[in-house]
């Protein structure tokens, strides 16, 4: 096992590369390179530009300046972000808390939601509550995140709702990120952006989960572990989830893209604080070290959780031969 | 030819035809979205509003409700009759996901058929490049390149054949990994071991007696991607980087939804129904496309 995985991480090293070499020289193609920000502004002089250039060396080869990009890379270095005046690595690190939070919580909703929803369809299958669960979930994947959010924002945050006796109304922007702020005030204002980011995930793993469990209830070992006398729980978690989670955990690995990109919608419309909001600002301005931070940091997070899945998946499923 | 493997996908128009009926949901969205095709294709002979034109006798600085003066479901912030500006919507919401998903299986194809086909280098190459462009979270991507090409191009160049290419070009990977997974089983067949045998190049034994065995799962992602990329679209528009204004696309009416939302509602309504219901459609009937050409696939 431990081979494997050191196998497995070891293959994504030359996929990383290769995506960093397409990013960067998709990012030089920006109107100025690493300097547009600075063409705009009257200031600088064409002969202040061709100092800058020289300076920072981007008269060299495309595959030269690659190069050095990737030397203070491994270095720890992301570069100098023009929109927000310092760091890339500081201006991430500022963002990455709110993101990790919102992320954070948001996969934890979507498994506990995604997966029980599924379990429960499967266990009652063609009852009212299976087809409504169903159902929603086919809402759910059918609806852009976007227009989802605006509309839980009409709903919770412009209007209101009503129920059991209370008005409630939740904050539709900001994170309430000040030391001030009570814990409850800061729960008040994840709860939407948390909803809206994982409401595909848990529409789409509900339904594999169902799928998936259909086809483990049916299995031999699960009659003989009913038959062995252990209540019903005990076998649908013990032996049917371990089972039955071998396809799901392939489709949760593969929903951090869709993730990331939700998340820079949400972060969006929300007014979260978080790296999806620093990449869409950026993005007006072609902050070049920014951009090129920021899409690297995400698709090692995709990567990894591809790798995370397929050890995931080698761990459940003992007939998989990892060596 | 052989009995039923997991690679193998038969069809029998018959027994196809038959299974698809019986899924109700998908003839339901079969007949749900050649209505709105029917409605936007004839857009121009509705007796709409233009898109385009402010009401100026009636409007007033913001929204006007549905039914006021004339306008079904309203207008938008700008007094543009929404009723004309969803169907004009439509339009290029539906030419945008047919274009580029008609692109994105040729890509897919094409480098899915080399790779299954060949092999070796060319499979391994094919293979990491797929690898390498579902490893970057395409939102992001998407919204860094029309940044870009928006930014160096000239204004006439924009449009939604920019949006096709960018969108065509970066989601071909799902079809190159099917094309070529059928291709590696078929490549060994009897028929194709025939076909060669027989003297036909290569371009003919992949396009003539090959690809025709792996149109069914090409068939079924095709439908399904079309509700994705509208999604896509929509989306891409709403955060400015798609259609851009005047031009009417369901993501760029609720671009500004937002801001007006406490005193006009439908504005942020009626697009987000308009794409709610079309990938519903295209996503039933893809369902019901997947159960009546794939049996072994049905439930997933």
């Amino acid at each position: 096992m431990f081979v494997y995985v050191v196998r497995r991480s070891l293959q994504a090293i030359p996929l990383l590369l290769l995506i960093s070499v397409l990013l960067f020289v998709v990012l030089s193609k920006a109107p100025g390179g690493p300097l547009g920000p600075y063409l705009a502004n009257p200031h600088i002089t064409p002969a202040d530009i061709a100092r800058l250039k020289h300076n920072f060396g981007l008269d060299q080869p495309l595959y030269v300046q690659y190069l050095r990009w990737l030397g203070r890379v491994c270095a720890g270095d992301l570069g100098y972000s023009t929109t927000n005046s310092m760091s890339v690595v500081d201006a991430i690190m500022d963002r990455l808390p709110a993101t990790l939070l919102l992320m954070g919580s948001s996969l934890l909703l979507s498994l506990l939601a995604g997966l029980s929803f599924g379990i429960y369809a499967a266990l009652r299958p063609y009852s009212l509550g299976d087809y409504l669960i169903t159902t929603i979930a086919f809402f759910g994947q059918s609806m852009p995140v976007f227009w989802f959010a605006l509309m839980v924002q009409l709903l919770f945050a412009v209007q209101g709702v009503n129920a059991f006796g209370y008005h409630i109304a939740l904050p539709s922007a900001g994170m309430c990120a000040t030391d001030e702020c009570p814990i409850s005030e800061r729960l008040e204002h994840l709860i939407l952006p948390a909803l809206v980011l994982s409401f595909l995930n848990i529409a789409t793993w509900s339904r594999f989960m169902r799928s998936s469990m259909l086809e483990v209830v049916k299995a031999d070992y699960m009659r003989t572990a009913a038959a062995k006398g252990l209540t019903a729980t005990y076998v649908v978690m013990r032996h049917g989830l371990k089972n039955a989670m071998i396809p799901v955990v392939t489709i949760i690995g593969l929903s951090m893209p869709g993730m990331v990109a939700g998340a820079v919608v949400t972060e969006t419309i929300f007014a979260w604080p978080g790296m999806g909001r620093l990449f869409f600002t950026a993005l007006g301005n072609f902050d070049f070290a920014l951009l090129m931070g920021y899409l690297m940091l995400v698709s090692c997070l995709v990567v990894f959780f591809n790798l995370l899945a397929d050890v995931a998946y080698a761990w459940l499923d003992p007939r998989v031969k990892y060596d | 030819m052989i009995e039923s493997a997991p690679h193998e996908y038969r069809i029998e128009r018959h027994s196809v035809w038959k299974r698809f009926k019986r899924h109700k949901l998908a003839f339901a969205g079969a007949v749900v979205l050649a209505l709105i095709t029917l409605i936007a294709v004839c857009a121009p002979i509705l007796h709409l509003q233009d898109p385009n034109e402010i009401d100026q006798a009636n409007w007033m600085g913001y929204p006007l409700a549905p039914g006021v003066a004339g306008h079904l479901l309203g207008t938008d912030e700008n007094g543009r009759d929404l009723l004309a500006r969803l169907v004009y919507g439509a339009r290029i919401s539906l030419i945008v996901a047919f274009f580029a998903v008609l692109m994105e299986v040729c890509i897919g194809t094409v480098l899915g058929a080399v790779a299954g086909y060949y092999g070796g280098i060319a499979d391994y190459a094919v293979m990491r490049l797929t690898d390498v462009f579902l490893s970057i979270p395409l939102l992001p991507l998407l919204l860094v390149l029309t940044a870009i090409v928006s930014a160096t191009s000239s204004k006439a160049a924009l449009g939604f054949g920019l949006i096709v290419v960018i969108i065509g070009g970066l989601s071909w990977m799902q079809v190159a990994r099917l094309v070529r997974a059928s291709f590696l089983s078929l490549r060994e067949k009897e028929f194709a071991e025939a076909a060669r045998a027989l003297g036909n190049g290569d371009m003919r034994i992949i396009f003539r007696h090959l690809l025709p065995n792996a149109v069914a799962p090409i068939i079924v992602s095709a439908t399904l991607d079309i509700a994705g990329v509208i999604v896509l679209e929509s989306t891409l528009s709403f955060l400015g980087f798609g259609i851009q204004p005047p031009t009417a696309s369901w993501g760029n009416m609720l671009a500004n939804a937002q801001s007006n939302m406490a005193i006009a509602p439908w504005v942020a309504i009626f697009p987000g129904v308009c794409i709610l219901v079309t990938v519903l459609a295209v996503n039933y009937l893809g369902d019901g496309l997947r159960d009546a050409l794939d049996p072994n696939m049905a439930g997933r």
